[in-house]
């Protein structure tokens, strides 16, 4: 018991960013940059959310847009559009997002289980809602929304 | 403990130390009384004993002191090297491997070694070995046991009989439910002492003290007292179940000294040659080199691709510009960078032995197993190939050679038959050639069946039989390659599972390697690998397709060429061209990699690339050609793996990223 209060009043760190009208979060010790959008090179047969590569540095990076990863209608990407250089386990990704605004602080306790879709996003790829004064944040579950098991299956369709 | 920052050496050392040990154990097998092979072994077990101890791993330093202390024994010449003791050994250094491998994976070495131990005990006993021998000695008129005997102690008993004194070996048994075995064997001495001196004994005193003896040991007196006496003495010591004493005639000490000589003269020999052989050791290991982690290694070959893409930034740059002394400047840095290129790709270069030296105990011991006589050959182990490949040949190589021995080779009979030498021969060769490695495995076996192999084929629903018959030899051998192939009439467990050579292809082709068959019916069968230098950075020809930009790495490439748009003809709906000759199909890469469709350029030129995968060809369509360029190779990273006709990426000149198509996956 002890051990849950203690994180429940755990402060974390979160990037916020804008998909579509909702806002999202990912912990920042998750995050390795946040790029302004650059070529991207196609990659062929792959999902339609993967965008294709870039070039960070040296290290090539694939690509994935979020709103078609999500099946939110897919937008022309414009100036505040941005790539947030994510990495899970050994893996790093590029996730393009309409915005990201902010730097914020939580703790563990004011994230709340999601409800089955939240902006159309399904619940498997959420960790939970947070609910902060006068704005509602979505928070990812990275390690479902880059699962590479998955990509497996979905390039296997492609084919 | 800080032992920590020492663990990667001790396990180096230690993984350098046995192969040593296997290396010199399969030698001194062949040429058993080569002392100075023993003394090697002897101090890699002693090196190996002080490295565990320091090190804390108890049971590693116990077995390799119980090693030590046989090895002493075989290089004082108190024990003979028989095949009972190589086994012996050979299996103490297996069991040592495998307390190496607990040590990297576990930490610990918590593997149970008593068994081996105890064996190792009994041979330095002589309860097992001096049992044997006891019996070849009574074959064998009684000689040998004189043998037993140096030089200097041939000299010494001659003398002593010269001046009067008698020779008598005396055999000791011990009752077996004494306790107290070298106590009682301590009184033996001191009794026996009393009535003249005592040469030596075996086992030694030190062993005896130790009670490293079973309950039998020998000594050997001279004295003027006689034997009765002396034997009547002794007996008065409890616990002595039997004594037995013979007296040795001074004929049969000059028969065993021009023994010794005789067998001391080839010896000789093998002495003279032991300060090179020393000599080229000690080059090896006192050189002036360095350890250096691997991973340091990575990063210096990461950065300097970086460098490399910058190179190409510039040069990009400055034929824009058309400055001339930027020009010359990075004309400059090209021509360092290319030679920095070489030595960073050198470093990263290892001699192929570090695979090759295992084979020879691999092949002894399914040669064994197998009951077929089997010579390996090895040449060129000091061929070097880039660290990356060199990790992953080995299995396939592994394969190669025990589908060599296993159904390559004949049984030694069949081969009497076949009017062959008794002795199956592997050679193992690897050499560079232009910009690649060729290893080849090659036996004197009985070569591939061309009919065995197509019927197999057949039924395995391979290829039908009309396929078969218009099939070119080479194709038939390659049919092996097929997954779920297996030639073997009786399935053994080394080899003929029915996986094996597929998986070998499969490998070498990850490797951006090709793997060819030659073979002839009863004369043999040769495997030749062919791999390139290095993985990391390749020659490539860039071509634009549409707005885009792909490499297409030169090694799979035969020529690029421009045809006219009537040239193209169609084959059951498929567009080929003639290419000297060759009716070669066209695949559109436009299409393969959905590229989308610009405005397009009338022009009634095509242009292709023509490629290979083995004896097959194929022609890509591109827009144009850019040029061959050298490019780093990249991985897309674990989201992007496996992504259709790509094999990777590299970042070009301007910073953008081009992919690389793997041909392979295009031909079929």
């Amino acid at each position: 018991m002890e051990k849950t209060a203690d994180n429940k009043t755990k402060e974390i760190k979160v990037i916020v960013f804008r998909l579509d009208t909702e806002e999202y979060g990912v912990d920042v010790q998750q995050v390795k940059s946040i790029e302004r959008m650059e070529h991207i090179t196609r990659v062929p047969n792959t999902p339609n959310f993967v965008k294709g590569v870039i070039n960070l540095r040296g290290v090539i990076i694939p690509i994935i847009d979020l709103r078609s990863r999500f099946g939110i209608e897919e937008n022309v990407y414009g100036e505040s559009t941005r790539i947030i250089i994510v990495h899970v386990e050994e893996m790093e990704v590029g996730l393009i997002v309409d915005a990201a605004n902010d730097v914020i602080d939580i703790s563990e306790g004011q994230i709340e289980p999601p409800p089955k879709v939240v902006g159309g996003v399904e619940a498997v790829y959420l960790r939970g809602v947070a609910k902060l004064p006068e704005r509602l944040l979505i928070m990812l579950n990275l390690d479902k929304v880059l699962n590479s098991e998955e990509m497996k299956q979905i390039a296997k369709f492609g084919e | 403990m800080e032992m920590n920052q020492y663990l990667s050496i001790f396990i180096d050392e230690s993984k350098e130390h046995l192969q040593h040990l296997n290396e010199t154990l399969l030698m001194l097998e062949n040429e058993n009384e080569n002392i100075s092979l023993v003394n090697e072994v002897f101090r890699s077990a002693h090196t190996l004993k002080g490295m565990a101890a320091t090190m804390g791993y108890e049971n590693m330093a116990t077995l390799t002191h119980e090693m030590e202390n046989l090895l002493d024994l075989v290089r004082n010449q108190k024990r003979k090297v028989t095949t009972d003791l190589m086994d012996t050994i050979f299996k103490s250094v297996d069991l040592l491997e495998k307390m190496l491998e607990l040590i990297i994976n576990d930490g610990n070495d918590h593997l149970d070694a008593s068994d081996i131990i105890l064996q190792l005990q009994e041979i330095s006993s002589g309860k097992k070995s001096e049992q044997k021998q006891k019996i070849s000695t009574k074959e064998s008129s009684g000689q040998s046991d004189v043998c037993l005997f140096n030089d200097y102690e041939i000299t010494v008993l001659l003398q002593s009989i010269e001046s009067g004194y008698e020779i008598f070996q005396v055999e000791i048994n011990l009752s077996k439910e004494s306790v107290l075995k070298s106590a009682r064997a301590y009184m033996v001495f001191r009794e026996t002492e009393q009535h003249g001196e005592i040469l030596k004994s075996i086992p030694t005193v030190e062993e005896i003290e130790n009670e490293q003896f079973d309950s039998h040991f020998t000594m050997i007196l001279i004295s003027k007292v006689d034997q009765e006496t002396i034997k009547n003495e002794i007996m008065n010591i409890s616990e002595i179940e039997m004594v037995k004493i013979t007296s040795i005639p001074k004929d049969k000490l000059l028969q065993s000294k021009d023994q010794t000589e005789e067998k001391e003269a080839p010896q000789t020999t093998k002495i003279n040659n032991e300060p090179n052989n020393q000599n080229t050791n000690t080059a090896k290991i006192g050189g002036k080199t360095i350890r250096v982690d691997i991973e340091r290694l990575d990063e210096l070959m990461n950065l300097f691709s970086e460098l490399i893409i910058d190179r190409g930034r510039f040069e990009q740059l400055a034929d824009e510009l058309r400055h001339g002394e930027l020009q010359d400047t990075v004309e400059h840095m090209s021509r360092i960078t290319s030679n920095l290129q070489n030595i960073i790709l050198n470093l990263r270069m290892v001699p192929i032995e570090q695979v090759f030296n295992r084979f020879p105990r691999m092949v002894r011991d399914l040669a064994k197993d197998l009951n077929k006589q089997v010579r390996l050959n090895i040449i060129g182990a000091e061929t070097e190939l880039d660290r990356t490949v060199i990790d992953e040949i080995g299995d396939p190589l592994v394969h190669l050679l025990r589908n060599a021995v296993d159904h390559g080779l004949e049984e030694a009979n069949e081969r009497i038959m076949k009017h062959k030498p008794e002795v199956g021969e592997i050679t193992l060769r690897a050499y560079h050639s232009g910009n690649n490695v060729f290893i080849e495995v090659s036996e004197d076996g009985k070569g591939i069946n061309r009919q065995e192999v197509l019927n197999k084929a057949i039924e395995k629903n391979i290829i039908s039989v009309e396929e078969g018959k218009n099939l070119t030899d080479q194709q038939v051998y390659h049919l092996l390659f097929s997954s779920g192939f297996s030639t073997a009439k009786k399935v053994s467990d080394i080899s003929g599972r029915g996986v094996g050579l597929d998986v070998v292809k499969t490998k070498i082709e990850s490797l951006g390697g090709t793997v060819s068959i030659e073979s002839e019916l009863d004369k043999g069968t040769k495997f030749l690998i062919q791999l390139p230098l290095t993985l990391s950075i390749i020659s490539a020809m860039l071509v634009v397709i549409g707005s885009e930009k792909y490499a297409i790495p030169l090694s799979s490439i035969i020529e690029t060429a421009i045809f006219k748009e009537k040239e193209i003809m169609y084959a059951h709906k498929q567009q080929v061209i003639d290419f000297r000759g060759r009716i070669v199909p066209l695949i559109s890469l436009k299409g393969i990699l959905a590229i989308p469709e610009t405005k397009r350029v009338e022009n009634d030129d095509v242009s292709v690339v023509i490629v290979r995968k083995g004896d097959k060809m194929a022609g890509l369509i591109v827009d144009s050609f850019i040029g061959q360029q050298e490019i780093v190779l990249k991985s897309l990273g674990t989201y992007l793996a496996n992504v259709f006709a790509i094999s990777g990426a590299t970042i070009l000149g301007d910073g953008q990223v081009a992919l690389i198509i793997d041909t392979n996956a295009l031909i079929k």
